[in-house]
């Protein structure tokens, strides 16, 4: 009996692996359901800019009146034909432009990394780097909570993203105010970005959209394209560090209204009407065409500044040139915004 | 006892078996009855981009709203054949010649301030139409065989979704396998065949080897606007150095009211 009874507890045994293995089998055989998730790509690596557009802008700075594009309100417009670019050696406003937007209008490259949490095993958050003097930007991926619109407002900002199919959509809040564009344009602590990372192949598209209720009336759109680079491109740059310049404390260097100099250089340049070059939401779209063009004049002759790379031309040398003291590579000239 | 428990065992060991690669079969039928034909490509679309859009001409403005400066090739990766195509442009001649919509060919046709509107002409052809120079392209959604015909301002442009699904993990660190319904998709666009043109308005050429490759992806709605980028890269082994990438941005319009077409011009 003894006997039997561990036989048949052993066939009920067997009995139950039979129908295991073929729940299994069967199992295998039907399409997977199981853990459903959203594919991502995989955007870690390093990023080479493509400088194929709005180079002026990036490296040797735009025009000094050139708002053309943005669309500043009349409090935006006023700022910035206030400002004068010797403001920007004050030590409290070195840094200016040293927020997420830079990214947008800079001429970084990037390069992105995964931080994965020890505990979980899944990416907490991507890092983005590659600002000459910022530090990673960090999208947080898992969902903490955004702070107050009151909490401390940092050059970085607060940034949030989630995936919607292969893109990464960033949203970028509590930032300190900063420079919009390098002639002056500016935006305030109550800016929010939004950067949308999407990946083609070799290519890296980034859209990034500013939205700011206290000088701009509609959002500003923008993008950057990027190539796969085999090489690990320079993000060592040096942090901003505040330091004298040249301007004395207690001194502000700005322009009164209706007294900027600089204002007409669009103009004088590209022959294009003041109107335009202010800025403003109607200039972003086709018909304003219409309005500027009985009033725009095409330069004569052929272009002599500014015509190829966007650099500005070399200052007259006075002294013989020197190699750079360090390092094998040189970062690209830059001026003061607005110089 | 031993001999009836091994061949009820082996039995249903059989009988398992025989369940299991019938839940096989009618797995793999069910895939392919799943699968059937491909759809077209209005049916595939896993976004859409039909309707109007308006250029946000916020990037390269002195280059796109106006006409640039004789000369100015800036941001453009021109080899030196290219730098003496550019110092001879002469519009009039380019009137004269009948050749006035040479800034408007597909390389070029994106970064012209202008409206778009997006049909589909069949279940496999996207229908795009600019407002400004009055340009058609097609994009096919099928690849032809057939000889394209004569190169042309706007080319031959085949087009693919790239379209991504929700996948299932397969686990063990192995790569997740798309399957379900599509969550999210971008256009692809290849064209050739083109004629030579012009990059910019102010004779910048690309020539009739050139090839470009576009991306359209709808981006989230920001603000309530529905935006569109554009990724545009061109080609060119006779006048350019190296692949030329920009990116345009468009807007949703709820109407046609803003269209307004108008014929190419030369000079603006």
């Amino acid at each position: 009996m003894v006997g039997y009874t561990s036989k048949f507890q052993a066939g009920n045994s067997v009995r139950g692996t039979t129908f295991a293995v073929a729940l299994l089998l069967a199992a295998a055989a039907l399409p997977l359901r199981a853990q459903e998730q959203i594919t991502q790509v995989d955007l870690s690596g390093s990023w080479a800019l493509q400088e194929d557009e709005g180079v002026m802008e990036r490296v040797a700075g735009p025009v000094p009146d050139d708002f053309t594009g943005i669309p500043l309100n009349d409090a935006g417009r006023y700022l910035a034909l206030d400002y004068n670019p010797g403001s920007y050696s004050e030590p409290e406003r070195i840094c200016l432009q040293e927020t997420p937007w830079s990214l947008a209008i800079g001429p970084w490259a990037i390069r992105i990394w995964p931080q994965v949490d020890p505990a979980t095993r899944q990416v907490s958050a991507w890092m983005i780097g590659g600002t000459e003097s910022h530090p990673p930007v960090t999208i947080w991926m898992d969902g903490r909570p955004r702070p107050s619109a009151l909490a401390p407002h940092d050059r970085s900002g607060f940034t949030l993203g989630t995936w919607k199919g292969d893109m990464l959509i960033a949203y970028t809040t509590n930032l300190k105010a900063g420079i919009l564009r390098r002639s002056g344009a500016f935006s305030s602590d109550q800016t929010t970005l939004t950067s949308t990372f999407i990946r083609h192949d070799d290519m890296l598209a980034v859209s990034y959209v500013l939205q700011d209720p206290v000088y701009l009336t509609e959002p500003y759109a923008y993008a950057n394209s990027y190539l796969r680079s085999d090489g690990p491109v320079g993000i060592d740059w040096d942090p901003c560090i505040v330091g004298y310049e040249g301007v004395d404390e207690g001194k502000v260097p700005f322009y009164l209204p209706g007294k900027n100099p600089l204002v007409g250089q669009m103009k004088q340049i590209y022959g294009i009407p003041e109107e335009a070059s202010l800025g403003g939401a109607q200039t972003m779209y086709p018909e304003f065409r219409d309005k500027i063009k009985a009033k725009f004049v095409m330069p004569p002759g052929k272009c002599t500044l500014y015509c190829t790379t966007g650099f500005a031309p070399p200052p007259p040398s006075k002294a013989p040139a020197t190699a750079p003291s360090t390092g094998t590579r040189e970062p690209r000239a830059r001026r003061a915004p607005g110089s | 006892m031993a001999r009836h428990f091994i061949s009820t065992s082996a039995r249903q060991m059989a009988l398992v078996l025989l369940v299991s690669l019938l839940a096989q079969t009618a797995a793999q039928a069910q895939g392919r009855a799943g699968r059937g034909p491909p759809p077209t490509g209005e049916a595939a679309a896993p976004v859409d981009l039909t309707g109007y859009w308006v250029s946000l001409v916020t990037q390269d403005w002195i280059f796109r709203m106006v006409t640039p400066r004789r000369g100015d090739y800036s941001d453009v990766p021109l080899n030196a054949a290219g730098i003496q195509i550019m110092d001879a442009w002469d519009p009039a001649k380019d009137v004269a010649a009948g050749e006035q919509c040479k800034s408007y060919g597909a390389p070029a046709i994106m970064r012209v301030p202008e409206r778009l509107h997006i049909t589909w002409q069949d279940k496999q052809t996207m229908k795009m139409q600019t407002d400004a120079g009055e340009q058609t392209r097609l994009f096919h959604f099928v690849r032809s065989d057939a000889d394209p015909g004569a190169k042309s301002l706007q080319g031959y442009s085949f087009a693919l979704w790239q379209i991504q699904r929700k996948s299932a993990d397969t686990g063990g660190g192995r790569a997740s396998r798309p399957a379900g319904p599509p969550v999210w998709g971008n256009l692809k666009v290849m064209t050739n065949n083109l004629t030579a043109g012009y990059l910019r308005k102010n004779g910048i050429p690309y020539s009739d080897n050139a090839k470009l490759t576009e991306y359209y992806d709808l981006l989230p709605q920001i603000g309530g606007e529905q935006l569109m980028m554009v990724t545009s890269s061109v080609t060119d082994p006779t006048y350019l150095t190296k692949v030329f990438i920009v990116n345009s941005n468009f807007k949703k319009e709820s109407s046609a009211s803003g269209w307004e077409p108008s014929p190419c011009s030369a000079t603006w």
